[in-house]
């Protein structure tokens, strides 16, 4: 089973995780840029992380032979710190690059007039970097943070087959579906999506335009859910081209309207050549070890 | 264990790779061989952005127009081909010490990476080697490998080379990456000294000793022709500037 993360955020998780994940059939992700726990109060904190996106990260998963794309964007809990918001000015810069998939995450978080703001200026420059957006939904008051997230999406320069709405659920997909955006679930432990409900959702909907993921983080949270998943549409009696299309295939065709998606990592970068996480053990030990 | 990079394969794709002399190919060189290389489309998109540099070099607005280009370059040329294609862009541009390092603080570890390895072909002098050494602080074997070029070689001092030599075995970054090793190595006591403790602290543990070790180790004896200029430094950590 081949499996495209659309959502996970790897630098809150450890190279322990990398490693399940490459097992569990993980062989690229998406990482979008998002709020950290700690609030920051600067925008140089955010241009820190983003580097980290583009630098480090890409290559902590390279040595995992996972391909690492990434989202950008001032995320909606922190629109709100106007400390924070000259962040914009700089994401122009940052689209360019070529591992910048689509930007995101942006969207509400309590649906305020600086979110307002913040989401329609960075649908704007998702339009002008002819990048897709990912759009996250409110944990709190979610359906009518779904539709005013669609009515802004509407009043914006980017169509919604160009944006995916994210952590969706029972409540919210319909009227996602029929925006005309791509489709984002997210399954937790807890909270969110679970694997059952997810098979059930995929029952009434389709696998067209539905994306999984595990949307791991600092919290409570596994970033083996969509393996999870997978497993659990076979065994409800899905076919494995319906498996493939929900965790392989739509994915790489959502990030894959940036037209940047580079999926091949282990063994055509012939500059990784090196294992410096494993703190001085030379590659050859790690074969040895793990052999 | 299949999902790791084979280290074997290190460096042999890329376009000043790093070798054991510091010879540098020209920038007409790696033009005409990167064009042969792409594509029609990738070849028109390379020589209007190599137009457009030349012609609007330096900076203006929010971001150069060269700039965008060399971030733009992987999608464009192909990933296998970025290097070759930024370093020609940041020629094009006549990139100096200050712009170099705006170019790699402000880019992508591959940017980061290309700008390391056009820095033989557009520095003359030692002015972009705080770029050295700050690919030399990560732990990104791609920055590593790409910083101890020919630049590194030429105008690195000695305590930083020897450094960055020891770093190579320690992140198990291929020892010919390192270029002009022998000349560098020859008759160093201190280097030697490096190893042997590394060496020691290997077997203490029960590990292997790496063999590209062995390999720098012998370069470190004082050969019979080794020329004067490269002998050790009498004051360990001083600069040994420019040697070749």
């Amino acid at each position: 089973m081949r499996i495209f993360d659309p959502h996970i955020h790897m630098t809150s998780r450890t190279t322990d995780d990398y490693e399940a994940m490459h097992a569990a059939g993980v062989r690229a992700l998406v990482e979008p840029s998002f709020w950290l726990g700690q609030p920051r109060t600067s925008p140089a904190s955010f241009l820190d992380y983003f580097d980290s996106l583009l630098g480090w990260e890409p290559f902590r998963a390279a040595q995992y032979g996972i391909a690492h794309h990434c989202t950008l964007a001032l995320n909606p809990k922190e629109a709100n710190d106007p400390r924070c918001v000259p962040v914009l000015d700089e994401l122009p810069r940052y689209l360019v690059k070529d591992q910048v998939v689509a930007v995101g995450e942006i969207g509400y978080d309590s649906m305020t007039p600086a979110e307002d703001t913040a989401l329609a200026r960075q649908l704007q420059l998702a339009a002008d970097h002819e990048l897709p957006a990912l759009v996250h939904t409110p944990h709190r008051d979610k359906l009518a943070g779904l539709r005013r997230t669609l009515d802004v999406v509407r009043e914006s320069a980017l169509p919604p087959d160009r944006v995916l709405v994210d952590h969706l659920n029972e409540t919210t997909v319909k009227e996602a579906k029929d925006g005309g955006c791509w489709l984002g679930f997210s399954v937790y432990p807890d909270t969110k999506m679970d694997e059952e409900r997810m098979v059930e959702v995929l029952r009434e909907y389709g696998p067209e335009r539905i994306l999984v993921n595990s949307a791991a983080d600092w919290g409570r949270s596994d970033p083996l859910k969509t393996r999870k998943v997978g497993d659990a549409l076979l065994e409800a009696g899905f076919t494995e081209d319906d498996v493939d299309q929900v965790l392989w295939r739509n994915p790489v065709a959502f990030y894959g309207l940036s037209g940047r998606l580079h999926l091949e990592v282990a063994g055509t970068d012939a500059t990784h050549e090196g294992n410096s996480i494993l703190r001085g053990t030379p590659v050859t030990d790690a074969a040895t070890r793990e052999a | 264990m299949t999902h790791f990079p084979d280290a074997s394969a290190a460096s042999s794709d890329t376009p000043s790779a790093p070798s054991s002399t510091s010879a540098v190919e020209p920038v007409s060189a790696l033009r005409a061989r990167l064009n042969s290389q792409l594509d029609s489309a990738a070849r028109a998109w390379l020589d209007r952005a190599l137009d457009e540099a030349a012609a609007h070099p330096g900076t203006h607005g929010p971001i150069s127009a060269w700039e965008l280009r060399i971030a733009e370059a992987g999608r464009r040329c192909g990933p296998e081909h970025a290097d070759t294609a930024r370093i020609l862009l940041l020629h094009a541009a006549r990139a100096d010490a200050d712009a170099l390092g705006r170019v790699y603080r402000q880019g992508t570890a591959a940017e980061r990476r290309a700008v390391l390895y056009a820095l033989p072909h557009l520095m003359p002098g030692p002015d972009a080697l705080p770029i050295v050494e700050d690919a030399l602080r990560t732990n990104d074997t791609r920055l590593v490998a790409a910083a101890v070029g020919p630049y590194a070689a030429r105008h690195l001092d000695a305590h930083n080379w020897r450094h960055a030599v020891l770093k190579c075995l320690f992140t198990g970054v291929p020892i010919d990456a390192v270029a002009d090793l022998p000349h560098r190595a020859r008759a160093d006591a201190e280097l030697a000294r490096m190893l042997g403790d590394y060496a020691d602290e290997r077997s203490a543990a029960g590990r292997p000793v790496p063999d590209d070790l062995h390999r720098v180790l012998a370069l470190t004896e004082p050969g019979s022709d080794a020329p004067t200029a490269s002998a050790p430094s009498p004051h360990p950590g001083t600069p040994s500037g420019k040697e070749s």
